[in-house]
């Protein structure tokens, strides 16, 4: 069969809502489409420990302490069903953790920012992690079948996340003045970036667009945002706090809400490696990929030494 | 057909990368002792006493039993499961869906094979 009626039968099976599984034909900027995607993706869930990772040693209770490690060991597991998604596409493990540490591979820009008090958790948990379920809920209706499947178990997961960053914010915005201009002031450091997550404006590109025609997405930067928007300034009116953007305000005719210009130039900045910690969150994952080296090779030791007495014993 | 990529959340493009970083040294060259050493296990859970065992995903392991370990870890952690079986990735076996056509081929002209293709006087119940 010529290419083109394989990449027809391929696309009737898009149109139908058929999902694209490891061994079926797919068109290689398919496959590398889904490789770079899922794996930054992966990349996301990972270096996104790090942030929250700081406060882990300094939550405000026991309570909290519990609850930031769940959530951040929620994080190392998402990582996983990603990456484990892109190897069923060919690419190798070490080669997408090598992509990484080289700076090859990107990861969420959002995670460059630093997390400078407790507020900033509860300010990511329910900005960022926000975004980001926006973006995910989209995503397990995506084209390819293990990368659907492994979204669908993260979205499962994620609500817990939203919800216990809003309640950490709530708990401020009820608190003391200094416990509410810390809520206030973390609200504004995260908004902007957060709505940077969603990616550049859709009128930057005018062609149609492949992504969209193969649905792995199903929705574009604009239109994800807007739903976040929408969704962030009603929530924002029970913490009683305010979203650090003068142009926000109800569009009875759009039945949207209007708001300011995001600052792309400092999303591009930050993309190319020049955001307040993109070499601090690197440096953080060689380290702990270089000093665990001795964990993995007594791992490995210990396995063939076991399956050596196994062997024994079966003698 | 020309199309010009977007950039979304969590897909970057290559050429959109880092002009700092991708100079810095390799930490994996050589590759000793990483990861890939481990082989690849399925990992099959049981929801609850009664279930079938159900796919969940894969995951890296020294041995079967640190398989076992990392799958309560990683697929388990909101007692998801009561069971869990690890197969390493390499003993699977897997169907071509290439063949697909002929290899379900024998079961598409036996309609006879399901109860509905009986027709029956509507006073017969329970059948």
């Amino acid at each position: 069969m010529p290419v083109q009626d394989f990449e027809q039968l391929f696309q009737d099976k898009i149109d139908n809502e058929i999902k694209i599984e490891p061994k079926d034909w797919m068109p290689e900027a398919y496959r590398k489409t889904n490789i770079r995607q899922i794996s930054q993706h992966a990349h996301s869930e990972i270096v996104g420990m790090l942030p929250e990772g700081n406060w882990i040693s300094r939550a405000p209770s026991l309570k909290r302490k519990a609850i930031l490690l769940a959530k951040v060991q929620d994080e190392a597991g998402h990582g996983l069903y990603l990456y484990s998604a892109a190897e069923t596409l060919g690419m190798p493990r070490e080669e997408m953790i090598n992509d990484l540490h080289s700076g090859k591979a990107k990861y969420s820009s959002i995670f460059n920012y630093p997390t400078l008090t407790w507020a900033d958790i509860g300010a990511i948990g329910w900005l960022v992690d926000g975004a980001a379920i926006m973006n995910q809920v989209m995503l397990t209706r995506t084209s390819y079948g293990p990368y659907a499947r492994a979204m669908v178990r993260i979205c499962k997961e994620e609500s817990f996340h939203q919800r216990q960053g809003f309640e950490i914010l709530l708990v401020l915005s009820r608190g003391t003045t200094a416990q509410k201009a810390m809520c206030q002031d973390a609200i504004n450091r995260w908004w902007w970036p957060a709505l940077m997550m969603f990616g550049p404006k859709d009128s930057e590109s005018t062609n149609s667009d492949q992504s969209m025609k193969w649905k792995i997405k199903r929705k574009t930067n604009d239109e994800l945002r807007q739903n976040f928007v929408d969704m962030i300034a009603e929530q924002i009116k029970t913490l009683g706090m305010k979203l650090p953007d003068d142009q926000l305000k109800w569009n009875t005719e759009r039945k949207h809400y209007d708001f300011g210009e995001i600052d792309w130039d400092e999303f591009w900045q930050v993309v190319k490696g020049n955001g307040p910690c993109n070499k601090q969150r690197l440096e953080a994952r060689r380290k702990a990929w270089e000093n665990g080296e001795w964990v993995r090779e007594a791992a490995a030791a210990y396995a063939r030494k076991r399956a050596d007495r196994q062997k024994d014993k079966a003698a | 057909m020309n199309f010009i990529r977007k950039f979304y959340y969590g897909d970057i493009p290559d050429q959109k990368g880092s002009d700092e970083i991708k100079d810095a040294k390799n930490p994996l060259a050589g590759g000793r002792g990483a990861g890939h050493d481990w082989p690849l296990w399925e990992v099959f859970i049981r929801s609850k006493q009664g279930l079938d065992h159900k796919h969940a995903g894969s995951l890296h392991a020294a041995d079967s039993q640190m398989a076992i370990e990392n799958a309560r870890d990683v697929y388990t952690r909101r007692m998801e499961g009561v069971s869990i079986w690890v197969v390493e990735s390499k003993y699977i076996h897997a169907s071509s869906p290439d063949e697909a056509a002929s290899l379900y081929e024998p079961a598409n002209d036996k309609v006879y094979r399901h109860p509905t293709f009986y027709d029956l006087p509507d006073e017969v119940n329970h059948m």
